[in-house]
């Protein structure tokens, strides 16, 4: 009797964990990475003749809970369109049981491993802006993120920042046009694919969690929670830049506020303050002293008062020179 | 704050600047009021001439140029004029306007956005 190998085992094993794709429209290329609910595979569509990323369940989950999750995290995205966030093109489920939904193949890196090759304050708060405006949306339909951290966001190669992962996302409320205009259909499947996360389950991640969501008081999360993982996006991508003005350090402080009314009211004011700050103005979060206004006076009319100056020097000049 | 702002701006405050030089000139530093009148005018057409170029075409020696051309031509006109005692200043009059001219072109071709709508928040 020949024994198989640990290398035909680990083989073979690679093989059955992979997904049945037979008579579906895709493809699996390779592996891109897992999370807590399943695989994500670069995949081709035959149809269309493109790249899509797969996210699929590791099992086809019998009690069907993980299954609703998955969907519901497809129907949410769906729901959000959105530049910055990643667009889902399909869902359904695959002849061996597994749930699945296809999304965009975004080829970028995520923020956490780029942060060491951005540059100036200014480009990364710039980033930070366009993740702001990604959650101002999704706030504005009704949708709390809740696991807003660097490993979830990423960047396009043509500088595109895109916001990921909604698994454990919130549903606040259906959004008036959307209620009115989503067919009946819709809605059952959104229903049935609601999971409710009981009061004092804790989902989330440690460091970018807001306190009440790390006590597990879901019944009171709202988008403040969110703002303050935003506050601690903004915190890490201050890390290794030159040090931050002190505006900018106050506007991390004021999203991260302990108690939820301290905080920004919503991402877009953040995003507001954050803007008002790379233009050289006040920002809400840091009230200024006569010395620190006249300083960022004279920081944002710098090159007028430098030309003004150059002007007036060689004005004299040429009084000097006319009275010669 | 878009390039025709931005010209108009720091035109009409080297005009300030520039007329009131006049002090110096005891001759007439009794039309003092009038001069710096007429000098910050002539700074903001200057200004906004210089900053409407920038806005069209994009190149700093041509801004440069152009900014040179308005202000000395601006300052002729102004040094042309018959006065009083019948003397003409032209050469104190346009070396300062042709400063003026030269600083804003520079300026509106380096800074300044290119839209008509001023990108600063309110």
């Amino acid at each position: 009797m020949n024994w198989l190998s640990d290398d035909a085992i680990t083989r073979l094993q690679a093989a059955s964990a992979l997904p049945d794709l037979a008579g579906t429209r895709y493809r699996i290329i390779q592996r891109i990475g897992s999370g807590g609910m399943g695989t994500v595979y670069l995949a081709e569509d035959a149809t269309l003749g493109r790249r899509v990323a797969l996210k699929i369940l590791d099992f086809p989950d019998a009690s069907g809970e993980l299954a609703a999750r998955l969907l519901r995290e497809a129907h949410i995205l769906a729901r959000l369109e959105h530049p910055g966030i990643v667009p889902v093109h399909d869902a359904g489920t695959l002849p061996d049981g597994r749930v699945f939904y296809a999304m965009k193949f975004v080829e970028g890196q995520r923020l956490d491993r780029l942060i060491v090759s951005m540059g100036a304050v200014s480009d990364r708060l710039r980033v930070f802006q366009r993740i702001c405006d990604a959650v101002a949306f999704a706030h504005a339909r009704g949708i709390l993120h809740r696991d807003l951290k660097p490993d979830n966001i990423m960047i396009g190669p043509f500088g595109e920042v895109l916001v990921m992962d909604w698994g454990i996302a919130k549903i606040l409320h259906q959004p008036p046009e959307s209620a009115a205009e989503s067919s009946r259909v819709a809605r059952d499947a959104m229903a049935r694919s609601a999971v409710k996360t009981g009061h004092g389950t804790i989902l989330g991640t440690p460091g970018y969690m807001a306190p009440e969501q790390a006590r597990g008081d879901v019944e009171r999360l709202d988008e403040r929670a969110d703002i303050y993982s935003l506050g601690a996006i903004l915190q890490f991508l201050l890390i290794g830049s030159a040090p931050a003005a002190r505006a900018v350090v106050a506007i991390a402080r004021m999203a991260m506020a302990e108690n939820p009314a301290g905080r920004y009211a919503s991402a877009s004011r953040l995003s507001e303050d954050i803007a008002l700050f790379l233009d050289g103005l006040p920002v809400s979060a840091y009230p200024e002293n006569i010395f620190q206004k006249a300083a960022r006076w004279g920081s944002r009319y710098q090159l007028a008062i430098v030309l003004v100056l150059t002007y007036l020097v060689l004005r004299a000049v040429l009084l000097i020179w006319f009275r010669r | 704050m878009n390039k025709i702002v931005y010209g108009l701006v720091l035109g009409g405050i080297l005009g300030i600047f520039d007329g009131l030089t006049a002090w110096f000139t005891p001759a007439v530093r009794s039309q003092l009021l009038g001069i710096v009148v007429g000098s910050t005018f002539k700074g903001i057409i200057a200004g906004v001439l210089i900053g409407f170029f920038a806005r069209k075409v994009n190149s700093l020696p041509l801004g440069v140029l152009f900014g040179l051309g308005v202000g000395l031509l601006l300052a002729f006109g102004v040094a042309a004029m018959p006065s009083t005692t019948g003397e003409h200043y032209y050469l104190q009059i346009m070396l300062p306007g042709g400063l003026v001219g030269l600083i804003v072109g520079y300026a509106t071709q380096k800074y300044g956005s290119r839209s008509p709508a001023s990108s600063v928040r309110t």
